[in-house]
């Protein structure tokens, strides 16, 4: 104990102090990495859509960071009954089955219709033109096979940390998912 | 019209198979004649796992490299090829994700959210800059971090922030971590990352809000030296509590300090302190001694007072978790009976929460009770950050030469070569040249 006129030095004082803290630090960094380890997961995540669970909001198209949303219109052909009558397609009461945009329910005529062979029309997304609105996914689900869904496209995608879509989804549709398997498609009939 | 008909005969039909509840897949697939092979929707692959690991090796790299240049090399132009590199890589290329700002919301988030898995790149982003800056002070901000790299890189013509000022507003990161580790914890949202003014520009691209903001950030960051750094960046405020124990330090002088003052007002970040004569008689630091006896009673009781407002907070933060809001919504008593007649996305949200109203209630009490605890934290911590800063208003830190504070300095380099005594190292002067260091405070070069 130093007496009153003599005290310790303070830089040593501080010193010591100083590397108790450090110790502290080390420790506290230790404990937190050893705890974390053990739950960490080996891979990164990426965001993705449970189409089950879609509910087509529309704030997949205005929602994410991008000016171009991320999430595009994905098209399971397997699942897709060739319809004339698409209602994913056509507005609900178009004037005449054709490609005219006035009969399209998709805004930015990003859906290419293709006559395969009677009575059979096989639809394709142009991903450029698509803007990820949904409409053509709630036509298609409501009254068709549901084969059109909403995926994020990881082409696009950035990975934010937290997706500024999924905070406002109003399905709760977003999560997230390995990297290695990084979509949620529709397989087959 | 056939078509027509038909379509209207169908839509009837389906529109009440709609109601009843969504089956989907009503058509058979078709049975093709023709040779026609089904496309396959493509799966574009997201940036290779394989790459997380390279990330990590730049960072480590940096780190150390960073660390090198600033406390052994000394050299500003090396930390300026750093930054530009950090700033290209983590920053534009990297598009401002994973960084170490985001980081410790994920480790909130993996502490107390079972079903979250943290990334090891979160981890290791969050845990390598703080080892570091336990040991060698904030190198991770002087050329690592994108966000420190483009405000240092504009940094043009600095104006001196006022000390009081200064103080202020750098309470702020601290307070900014506490809320960012609150909202992250309860599984809320990312406050550091949905207000980070820098990734919209690096990813040119966001929000007119954001990119606005960042903009306007960069616009000050002209003036006054990297104003988010010192102001706003939450991981900073981490960096400060880890450097201020650090083991080794920046020096402004490679050897000593013969208070030439020249160095006085070289650092556009306010980190340089004065040198300080402790009173030669224990007796004239009494006062002192009393007012941090009387702070240290006090703490207690000021962090239980912010505790307790803390937990007052908890029902107004609990409404930014989606699923309290939505919950909310749902109990609200001017909830319309019907839902309208085109369905809107809130709407949408409230016929999801008519399926299981009982289920989200009970989550959202649960994730409101997390926020009450997670209030009173909140709350004690602004209490503690309060407490202590005003204690260390009373602790007189000796100190012999010009010196960076531990926790301000940004290890930039800039003072390095305002010093004489570096220019002589430099060969830039000759040592002649040296005003001779005043011999009461001669200091032995530091081996
Ligand atoms: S925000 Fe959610 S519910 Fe809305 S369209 Fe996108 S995935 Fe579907
Ligand atoms: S993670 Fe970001 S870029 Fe990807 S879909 Fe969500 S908001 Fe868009
Ligand atoms: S309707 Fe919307 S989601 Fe469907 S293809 Fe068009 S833009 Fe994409
Ligand atoms: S290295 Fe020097 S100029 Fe740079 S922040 Fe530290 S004290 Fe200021």
């Amino acid at each position: 104990m130093p007496s009153l006129n003599q005290p310790s030095s303070p830089v040593s004082r501080r010193d010591f102090l100083r590397s108790g803290a450090r110790i502290a630090g080390m420790t506290g960094a230790g404990a937190l990495l050893g705890l974390m380890a053990q739950r960490a997961g080996a891979v990164t995540h990426v965001w993705q859509i449970d189409p089950a669970k879609c509910v087509r909001c529309g704030r997949c198209a205005t929602d994410c960071v991008l000016e171009q949303s991320a999430v595009k219109c994905v098209h399971t052909h397997a699942i897709c009954g060739y319809c004339e009558l698409c209602t994913g397609y056509f507005e609900p009461e178009p004037n005449a089955l054709n490609t005219g945009a006035e009969n399209q329910l998709c805004p930015t005529a990003a859906i290419i219709r293709k006559f395969i062979e009677d009575p059979y029309y096989e639809y394709v997304i142009d991903e450029q033109l698509c803007i990820g609105c949904g409409k053509c996914v709630e036509g298609c689900n409501r009254f068709g096979n549901g084969s059109l869904y909403l995926q994020v496209r990881h082409d696009r995608c950035v990975n934010c940390n937290e997706c500024s879509i999924a905070r406002v989804c109003a399905g709760d549709a977003f999560r997230r998912v390995p990297v290695d398997h990084p979509y949620l498609l529709k397989t087959s009939h | 019209m056939r078509a027509r008909g038909l379509f209207i005969w169908i839509w009837l039909l389906l529109g009440l198979g709609a109601t009843v509840f969504a089956a989907e897949r009503r058509f058979p697939p078709p049975e093709f004649e023709t040779d026609y092979v089904m496309p396959v929707a493509a799966t574009p692959e997201p940036r290779s796992a394989a790459m997380q690991y390279v990330d990590l090796a730049v960072l480590a790299g940096g780190l150390g490299l960073a660390t090198w240049l600033a406390l052994r090399r000394r050299s500003r132009k090396g930390l300026i090829g750093l930054s530009i590199f950090s700033l290209v890589y983590f920053g534009f290329y990297r598009a401002g994700c994973i960084c170490a700002i985001g980081a410790p919301q994920n480790v909130a988030l993996g502490l107390f959210d079972n079903g979250y898995a943290i990334p090891f790149t979160a981890l290791a982003f969050f845990i390598l800059p703080l080892a570091v800056a336990l040991f060698a002070g904030r190198t991770f901000c002087a050329a690592v971090c994108p966000h420190g790299a483009l405000q240092d890189l504009i940094l043009i013509r600095p104006v001196k922030v006022p000390a009081w000022l200064e103080a202020g507003l750098g309470l702020f990161p601290y307070f900014f971590l506490g809320a960012g580790l609150l909202f992250a914890a309860t599984g809320a949202t990312f406050l550091f990352c949905r207000y980070d003014p820098f990734v919209p520009l690096f990813r040119m691209n966001g929000s007119f809000l954001m990119v606005g903001l960042g903009l306007g950030l960069l616009v000050l960051g002209m003036f006054v030296g990297r104003p988010y750094c010192r102001f706003v960046c939450p991981y900073g405020a981490l960096l400060r509590m880890a450097a201020a124990v650090s083991r080794w330090r920046i020096r402004i002088t490679p050897n000593y300090c013969t208070q030439c003052r020249l160095c006085e007002e070289s650092c556009p970040y306010g980190a340089i302190r004065e040198p300080v004569n402790l009173p030669s008689t224990p007796q004239a630091l009494a006062p002192d001694r009393r007012r941090m006896g009387r702070l240290l009673v006090l703490l207690p009781a000021l962090i239980l007072a912010t505790a307790w407002l803390g937990s007052r907070l908890a029902t107004p933060f609990s409404k930014l978790h989606p699923k309290v809001a939505l919950a909310e919504a749902y109990h609200a008593p001017d909830r319309p009976a019907a839902p309208p007649p085109v369905a809107t996305p809130d709407s949408l949200a409230l016929a999801r929460a008519d399926r299981d109203p009982d289920g989200l209630l009970a989550e959202a009490v649960a994730i409101r009770k997390r926020f009450r605890i997670g209030g009173w934290l909140f709350g004690g911590w602004i209490g503690l950050v309060l407490g202590v800063r005003l204690m260390a208003l009373s602790l007189r830190p000796a100190r012999n030469d010009f010196e960076p504070d531990r926790s301000a300095c940004l290890a930039c380099g800039r003072c390095y070569t305002y010093c004489p005594n570096e220019r002589v190292r430099l060969g830039l002067l000759a040592p002649e040249a040296l005003p001779l260091p005043p011999a009461t405070l001669a200091q032995p070069p530091k081996a």
